[in-house]
């Protein structure tokens, strides 16, 4: 016989509970009988559809038809008994889902689960165990090239700097000979280039190849805007260079670039010692040395403190308490020379340019131990970012 | 490279010790990478740039010291015996000026070849030399000491005892020392005797002409060779060596007398014999014929800090610059100039200061330009240059001398004024938004190689592709013109190490050859995933990732861009009835789908792998989607279901924009809620139940109204060949 919400009389408590057990029993034997999806379906709508289901009956029968001063203690119940319905109707679905099923001459049973009373209890009288583990949803890590790069750029922007790129395939001429590397210079053997292939019947300077750092962009942007200009680079960059533990053929730099008039070497100590200061850490120290860079000069090395010791000496500085972090110089007459029709008189205006490498700056900063690690894309590494 | 301090306080007196003296040799730009002791002697290891090859010996670190410290540095003057004079001085002729601009040999006869003594290989032990004979090691105890490369020829090998500098003809060869037949080029610069070729110029001797313990008489090779043509040889036959090394970088001009005494006198210190006439010494061109105007005001202007004059001197002095001051007449008469005045008048003001003209080589109209643009440059100098600085041309050159001498460190930090406005990159915005959902959608950012197998070029895309001259390997030979190939070997390495739920994502850059010999770049974002969407825990079991998932994720990038127009398009692009592309305004801005399983499998992926290749360019060719605000009704919504069947070739699109063309305004949303197949739906058919949810902003709607929209809907859907099920 099955069951059919009555209209209550009496609405005492007595009356209210013996209502609701009536309601829980048939709950429970309908669910019982549930033994396949469609089944499962006509039980759910049989209980929750909107129109004439179970729970909208005894809103309507219980709830809407109750006397006022008994509105409050039935409408309690209601709710009880509708998070209860919904919890075993969903129980129920789970299980059904889940639970092996066995062939019989009947056709295909669902096995009663052990834990069947126990989802009756949970529904009727939920204690969480709220030291399982939440359900969290997965988040994307930054890549830690990129994050390190985007703070690098930051920093900068911070300091008036504009955003500029360029391209990957570049031309012999703005990677090498606009930046003052003549053509058979020895320091050009440093940059262990990587070219593009057919371009033998090329002048040299137009041959392609591709950048061996981000210093073309320096060109581009002065041919592009007149003097004065502040710009930061970020970039990708390729060498020549066997993959191991510290060499990639590709890596990131980022490139800076500041012209006007009266700017000087000073100005680049106390630009860049601003920069590490805001990128390490206001303690961080810097220390300038000469260097050979062709398309600068005076050109330095810049070595900062060592994050790790502060300068007392360990491992990662190999007991200097110092860590080199990028090459910077004053922009040479030369490369003035090349642009010198927008604006770029070398007897008139100065300029600065610094250059860093972001892999190793992240090695440093995370303490990884493989530059290999950036090109996997293993979730393993990468999810340590997030 | 390698220099002992030992040596060098032979040359210099220092009063520091060995710890402070790299230091400090590396703040001023001579490099000492390390410190190490080997055999109970300290040693320093040398990182000298290009630029500096006068620096790649002792004598030239000697010479740094005694600028650093400001202590006076020992000359180095070889001690020779009178030469018995010679019956014919040797024959040098140099038919190759530009390949060759000096040429200086002596003539030692009746030498004893036999081993070093034991000071001479403790030396050559610094640099790893083992030591060869006598008067090899003379030769490389020379260079290590002052750096000049030199070469000893057994004399009485050459043919007619002579010496010729000129280019190799082509067909010529030479064994070199290295027991190696090399193949001439006529662009090679080769030393020869009366009749073949006898060294490879400033890279290699030969071998037939080499020391050997049989040899008497030898003639002793100090000379200037050009760096480029040196450099060109060496590379093109694939040579190294310690004199290339020198020659490709400058040697030393002046140098070549005074190698060409010392590698004699230790020859005759360690090999007897007696030394033959005077040394011939050919000179084919000059070097260094000019000196560099030093403008005080341009040391300020480039430092940014004011450097005292006798400091200025000072450190020059000791490099081994020699420093003129412009005299004052000179000055005032430059300083009288004035812009105004007739070309006659500037004509003789530059009369006046001819000595700057014909130093600096500038033309009289250069100089004019640089006094009137700057008038109030202060002091200035007239400098003449060493012969072993090549490095330094210009008065940018000295001032840098005379910063890193004086010490970075000492210069003050400063911020640059600056007024202006910041200007981000084009599309740094739409790229920041792009990534930002990404990441919080779950996927990680990954870096693939950039570079690519030619097979996956062709596989992966249709551009004609960019192929690498020297490629790292043949997995890696073109430039990647599709971003799935990395990915799918990044969803590899992770599925091989135990990972199965992987979701990545990059921004990158392709590239393709759109005509012969140019190259064009475009930027890709490449999403991959495969495994679990969701996971399976205690909560709830697994769901396995779907195409519904991968087209979520997309629609969720794309709706953060206007794109009118937004469609999705069937596409056979990675597996057919798998894949979708998105259309905007007739432009395609992403692709995606299942991989093939074939591709899959021949890439030993065991999954079902999802792929999406969003065209950048074109999506940020649209508007990032200004948010607009609509009033929040406070009447409320009536759902309405609708349960159809419908033969499988009708597509949702087409139910969608049969109910849109019906232009109910209420109407907020119509969705598929659920869909069957099988079961009690024949073949061919599948059974939907669709929800319409209305609401007005200005009223409660009344049960007339949504029957009568109810009906519209269900009319139009059996237009479609809907059957409503009851």
């Amino acid at each position: 016989m099955a069951y059919t919400v009555p209209k209550l009389e009496d609405y005492s408590a007595a009356a209210l509970d013996k209502a609701v057990e009536e309601l829980k029993a048939a709950l429970y034997q309908e669910a019982d009988a549930v033994s396949n999806e469609n089944k499962w379906k006509e039980f759910r709508d049989r209980w929750m559809a909107r129109k004439n289901g179970i729970l909208t009956q005894i809103n309507d029968l219980w709830l809407k038809a109750a006397p006022g001063s008994a509105k409050r203690e039935v409408g309690a119940r209601v709710n009880q008994l509708k998070t209860g319905v919904a919890s075993i109707v969903e129980a129920k679905h789970a299980l059904a889902l889940n639970a092996p099923v066995t062939f019989t001459s009947q056709g295909i049973e669902i096995p009663r689960a052990k834990d069947w009373e126990s989802f009756r209890k949970l529904a009727t009288d939920p204690v969480l165990d709220i030291t399982l583990p939440g359900i969290r949803r997965p988040l994307g890590a930054e890549h830690p090239v990129i994050k390190t790069m985007n703070e690098i750029v930051s920093v900068f922007r911070a300091m008036g700097y504009s955003v500029a790129d360029g391209p990957e395939i570049e031309t012999d001429y703005y990677n090498f000979e606009s930046l003052n590397f003549p053509p058979n210079h020895p320091a050009r053997d440093t940059q262990d280039t990587i070219f593009i292939s057919g371009q033998e019947k090329k002048q040299q300077r137009d041959r392609l190849l591709l950048r061996t750092h981000t210093s073309p962009v320096q060109i581009h942007t002065m041919e592009k805007h007149p003097p004065p200009i502040r710009v930061v680079v970020p970039g990708k960059v390729h060498r020549a260079d066997t993959a191991d533990a510290t060499h990639s053929p590709i890596f990131h730099q980022v490139e800076g670039l500041a012209v006007d008039t009266n700017i000087t070497f000073c100005d680049l100590k106390g630009t860049l010692d601003h920069a590490m200061k805001a990128l390490f850490g206001s303690s961080v120290k810097t220390r300038f040395y000469p260097s050979f860079f062709p398309f600068t000069e005076p050109s330095a090395d810049v070595q900062i403190t060592c994050f790790k010791c502060g300068g007392k000496g360990c491992r990662l500085c190999k007991m200097s308490g110092w860590i080199e972090l990028l090459g910077c110089g004053m922009v040479d007459p030369n490369v003035f020379n090349f642009v010198e029709s927008n604006g770029y008189d070398a007897e008139k205006v100065s300029g600065f340019a610094f250059g860093m490498g972001v892999e190793r700056i992240t090695m440093l900063k995370y303490g990884i131990d493989d530059i290999q690690l950036f090109y996997q894309g293993d979730v393993r590494f990468l999810e340590q970012f997030a | 490279m390698r220099i002992s301090p030992t040596w060098l306080r032979e040359f210099v007196d220092l009063k520091v010790n060995e710890t402070q003296l790299a230091d400090e040799l590396t703040l001023a730009g001579v490099a000492v990478e390390s410190v190490k002791e080997m055999d109970g002697q300290t040693l320093f290891e040398m990182e000298i740039g290009t630029n500096r090859p006068d620096a790649m010996c002792h004598y030239g670190v000697a010479r740094e010291c005694s600028a650093i410290y400001d202590i006076a540095l020992k000359p180095i003057a070889p001690k020779l015996p009178k030469a018995k004079p010679a019956a014919i001085p040797v024959p040098v002729e140099i038919q190759d000026a530009k390949g060759c601009a000096r040429y200086t040999v002596r003539v030692v006869r009746n030498v004893k070849i036999a081993p070093s003594p034991a000071k001479i290989l403790a030396r050559l032990k610094i640099d790893d030399h083992g030591g060869i004979n006598n008067v090899v090691d003379a030769s490389n105890y020379t260079l290590m000491e002052i750096g000049h490369p030199t070469h000893a020829f057994d004399l009485d090998k050459l043919e007619g005892g002579k010496i010729i500098v000129r280019r190799a003809r082509a067909g010529e060869t030479l064994k070199t020392l290295d027991d190696v037949v090399r193949k001439l080029d006529p662009e090679d610069l080769i030393i020869a005797d009366a009749v073949r070729p006898v060294a490879l110029a400033g890279i290699m001797g030969g071998m037939d002409s080499a020391i050997s313990s049989a040899t008497k008489n030898i003639l002793i090779e100090s000379a200037w060779f050009d760096p480029v043509t040196v450099r060109k040889t060496a590379r093109r036959l694939g040579m190294h060596t310690d004199a290339s090394h020198i020659f490709e970088r400058g040697a030393d001009w002046g140098g070549t007398g005074l190698a060409c005494d010392r590698v004699a006198e230790l020859v005759l210190e360690t090999a007897g014999g007696e030394l033959e006439g005077e040394p011939v010494d050919v000179v084919a061109r000059h070097l260094v014929t000019y000196s560099i105007w030093l403008r005080r005001s341009e040391i300020q202007r480039h430092l940014g800090q004011e450097i005292p004059e006798a400091t200025v001197t000072r450190i020059l002095s000791r490099l081994g610059f020699k420093l003129t001051a412009v005299t004052p007449a000179t000055l005032d008469a430059l300083k009288k100039l004035d812009p105004a005045d007739t070309p006659e008048q500037k004509q003789a003001v530059v009369i006046a200061a001819g000595d700057i003209a014909k130093a600096t080589g500038l033309a009289s109209e250069q100089i004019m330009a640089i006094i009137a643009a700057s008038k109030n440059w202060g002091p200035s100098w007239m400098v003449d240059l060493p012969t072993w600085r090549l490095d330094v041309e210009r008065e940018i050159d000295l001032i840098e001398e005379i910063a890193r001498i004086y010490g970075y460190n000492k210069f003050a930090n400063t911020l640059p004024a600056f007024s202006g406005g910041v200007v981000e990159l084009l599309n740094a915005d739409k790229q920041a938004k792009a990534r930002a959902l990404l990441l919080a959608l779950g996927y990680n950012e990954a870096i693939a190689p950039t570079f690519i197998s030619q097979a996956d070029a062709t596989a992966f895309s249709g551009s004609a592709v960019v192929p690498l001259a020297n490629p790292l390997s043949e997995e890696q030979s073109v430039m990647r013109s599709s971003l799935v190939p990395g990915m799918l070997n990044m969803l590899a390495w992770n599925l091989n190490r135990g990972t199965s739920d992987v979701r990545l994502f990059e921004i990158g850059h392709v590239f393709s050859a759109p005509a012969e010999e140019t190259t064009a770049q475009a930027t890709m974002l490449c999403l991959g995933a495969t495994g679990n969407a969701i996971s399976p825990s205690v909560h709830g079991a697994a769901r396995a990732y779907s195409f519904f998932d991968v087209k979520g994720d997309i629609e969720t990038l794309l709706a953060a861009f206007e794109l009118p127009g937004l469609k999705f398009e069937p596409t056979d692009r990675y597996h057919q009835g798998h894949g979708a592309r998105a259309v905007a305004d007739g432009v395609v801005v992403a692709e995606f789908g299942q991989l093939h399983p074939d591709v899959a499998a021949a890439r030993k992926l065991k999954q079902e792998i999802y792929i999406a290749e969003i065209y950048l360019d074109h999506l940020f060719q649209f508007l990032l989607r200004s948010p607009r605000y609509q009033p929040l009704s406070r009447y409320p919504a009536v759902d309405r279901d609708f349960s159809f069947s419908f033969s499988d070739s009708v597509r949702f699109e087409q139910i969608q924009s049969a109910i849109h063309a019906l232009n109910i305004a209420e109407l907020q949303s119509f969705q598929p809620a659920e869909i069957f197949r099988g079961g009690s739906v024949p073949q061919g058919k599948y059974s939907v139940l669709l929800r319409a949810q209305f609401q007005s902003a200005d009223r409660t709607l009344r049960d007339d109204e949504v029957a009568q929209w109810s009906a519209r809907i269900i009319k139009a859907l059996e237009a479609l060949g809907g059957i409503l099920r009851s």
